[in-house]
């Protein structure tokens, strides 16, 4: 039991987070919290993604300094000089280096960018609402709303 | 005619046209926001769209004559480089959006001016360029994670136009953050799926995920990504219980954005969900064949006549039109349910006829709109007597959505019945009745309004008034276009069945 925590801890920690966020987003009636609440969401999808991009017993995914671009296994014995010794050696082989995957980074950094620009747009409308209604709690803004409904009808 | 225009299109400009035509427009934006006013920001949205629209033609072109385009960005190979691709199902996706974003466009000058306030229009024709540019990209994309990306780029700015209705309706603020709150869930969801996905098969080329997950369909972790992404993309299109952000975001939303929203945005993330469905999951896969009938079949029906019976109930007109989409949404979803080739063509067709028919009625309304101010059913009176043209047009439409013959509106419908028929599903096939029936009702209470009703007395004889020429043409052309497809629906029928043998044949081929 406890090997199986720790073997998914990882996982575990995202599922709680995303239930925690999907939970504040559907419970509150409070617009702000509404976004904290999503942006708990989001964020527990980056850490999902780092956490696959991980390999065990990987190293950083950096190439030493002169180990040049050409990673088609054809350095020679150039690389293995200086540097990361252990990685430049690994390189040499051309085959069996084993570094983390460095592609999910790459698209949360994306996918961060788009949470936040959801963030500011979401904040910024809420501070129209708030100019607006005076409010920012979910059903006093339908009652002012279901108000000029009914003025309508009676004018 | 669309050789004739491609082959004006320089070279050079050809051999980029899938980059650029998303590019573009996505750049424009950038200029346009620095502009002092409106009007030459809607001049750059024009060049914008028209630009777009012209290299969706030449690649449309290509499509046709040598099959699958690919381009590979910034010169990174496929499956390691993000890819542009486009076959028939894209092509005719690209056609339709650029294609209506274009009218709309031409439409927006006189709306805009009316309903937006001058110190805001530039950046409102730069948001409307960031949307348009994000459809588009989503419409070519080759790459899940990228389609993502541009899902997020035109959600956002179309949050930011949805609430730019403030001005007219202060319900608009609230549309537009509970449109944010349900379309960030959504591609959340899609993206935990793509995720997921590349968990399974260490790729997001989507043609690449596609070879791969043949051997893979036993899979738990690419069965969850499939609940996943159907969701996420559901609740983007608008299926029938993910719809719930919608009625108020296009009845607030300015008229010109409920336009475009209506005939370009659900249409995208619909042919996302075609797209996941048939090409990137492996569709002969039981949890697949399962969510044909047992989630898409079914719900589009059920979303077909509850939304169509609240829409008999709204007294706002856009509300009415726009619980009516719903119901079309539900259209798509059953021939998407059939999962045969008749059934996604009969689709596809309905949701090139449901781009016109609701951008031409969302037009008119417009139209009423910047006249007498027009939002209740009761304010459409006597409309008929004193705009005659944009009645006429607006009853064409109307007809069309309801599905009488010598509109296009009757084409979808007879293709889809016959869809049906062809898998023995009479259930369908009576609910696509039932379903147009109330569509002639709540058709028929706009059309009463705008013919019978009387107008309102207190203003005296009713003078006749006209909206601006700039929202006239482009309504006749699509009122037009819905009468000229009823009597050659060969070009729209080749499309969408170019489009569903693409879907169906899949990327992996």
């Amino acid at each position: 039991m406890v090997e199986l925590i720790a073997e998914r801890f990882n996982f575990i920690v995202v599922i709680i987070l995303m239930m925690t966020g999907l939970y504040a987003v559907v419970a509150t009636g409070n617009l702000v919290k509404r976004l904290v609440g999503l942006s708990l969401f989001q964020t527990s999808v980056f850490l999902l993604y780092i956490t696959l991009s991980n390999v065990a017993g990987g190293l950083p995914p950096i190439l030493p300094a002169d180990a040049g671009y050409g990673g088609e296994g054809g350095h020679g014995g150039d690389a293995a000089h200086g540097g990361d010794a252990a990685y430049g050696e690994a390189a040499a082989q051309g085959t069996d280096v084993i570094y983390s995957n460095p592609l999910p980074h790459v698209l949360i950094l994306t996918a961060i960018v788009v949470g936040v620009a959801t963030l500011a747009v979401g904040l910024a409308l809420v501070v129209r609402i708030r100019e607006t209604y005076g409010t920012i709690e979910d059903e006093a803004i339908n009652r002012a709303d279901y108000a000029i409904d009914s003025e309508e009808k009676s004018s | 005619m669309m050789e004739w225009i491609a082959a004006l299109v320089p070279a050079l400009l050809t051999e980029h046209a899938p980059a650029v035509l998303v590019v573009a427009p996505l750049l424009l934006a950038a200029v346009a926001a620095l502009m002092p006013e409106g009007r030459s920001a809607w001049a750059i949205a024009l060049v914008g769209t028209l630009v777009s629209a012209v290299l969706s033609i030449v690649v449309a072109v290509d499509v046709q004559t040598g099959g699958v385009v690919s381009y590979a960005l910034g010169g990174w190979e496929p499956p390691v480089g993000i890819e542009f691709r486009a076959d028939a199902l894209n092509a005719a996706l690209l056609l339709l959006v650029s294609g209506l974003g274009l009218l709309s466009v031409v439409y927006a000058l006189p709306s805009v001016a009316d309903e937006i306030e001058p110190h805001k229009r530039a950046l409102f024709y730069s948001a409307f360029l960031v949307c348009f540019s994000g459809l588009l990209g989503v419409a070519i994309t080759g790459d899940a994670f990228n389609m993502f990306v541009f899902l997020e780029i035109s959600s956002i700015s179309t949050y930011v136009l949805v609430g730019m209705g403030a001005g007219q309706d202060r319900r608009a603020l609230t549309a537009a953050y509970n449109y944010l709150i349900l379309g960030t869930i959504g591609a959340t969801f899609f993206v935990i799926g793509v995720g997921f996905l590349y968990m399974a098969t260490g790729t997001l080329n989507m043609a690449d995920i596609a070879t791969r997950l043949p051997d893979l369909s036993g899979s738990r972790v690419v069965q969850a990504a499939f609940a996943f992404i159907i969701v996420g993309l559901g609740l983007k299109a608008a299926m029938f219980p993910l719809h719930l952000w919608l009625p108020n975001a296009y009845a607030f939303a300015p008229n010109f954005v409920t336009i475009f929203l209506a005939s370009t945005a659900t249409k995208v993330a619909f042919y996302t969900l075609i797209r996941f469905l048939f090409d990137v999951f492996y569709p002969d896969a039981a949890f697949v064949q399962a969510s044909f009938v047992w989630v898409f079949a079914v719900l589009g029906v059920i979303g077909m006549i509850a939304a169509s019976v609240q829409a008999v109930f709204q007294s706002d007109a856009r509300r009415l039109l726009a619980f009516s989409s719903v119901a079309q949404v539900g259209y798509m979803m059953l021939g998407l349910g059939m999962g045969s080739a008749a059934g996604i063509s009969a689709g596809l067709l309905h949701l090139m006829n449901h781009a016109m028919m609701k951008g031409a009625l969302f037009m008119a309304l417009g139209g009423f709109a910047i006249r007498f101010g027009v939002r209740r059913i009761s304010d459409l009176n006597g409309l008929g007597r004193t705009m005659p043209a944009t009645a006429v047009a607006f009853t064409i439409a109307a007809l069309s959505l309801v599905g009488l013959p010598a509109t296009i509106g009757f084409w979808s419908k007879w293709y889809l019945g016959i869809a049906a028929l062809e898998q023995g599903w009479w259930w369908a096939l009576a609910a696509i009745i039932i379903s147009s029936i109330l569509a002639f009702f709540y058709a028929g209470r706009l059309l009463l309004a705008v013919w019978i009703a009387k107008s309102p007395e207190h203003h005296g004889v009713p003078a006749r008034a006209r909206s601006p020429m700039m929202m006239i043409v482009p309504l006749w052309i699509l009122a037009a276009a819905n009468i000229w497809f009823f009597f050659d629906p060969e070009p729209l029928l080749a499309l969408a069945r170019a489009a569903a043998d693409a879907a169906i044949t899949g990327a992996g081929q």
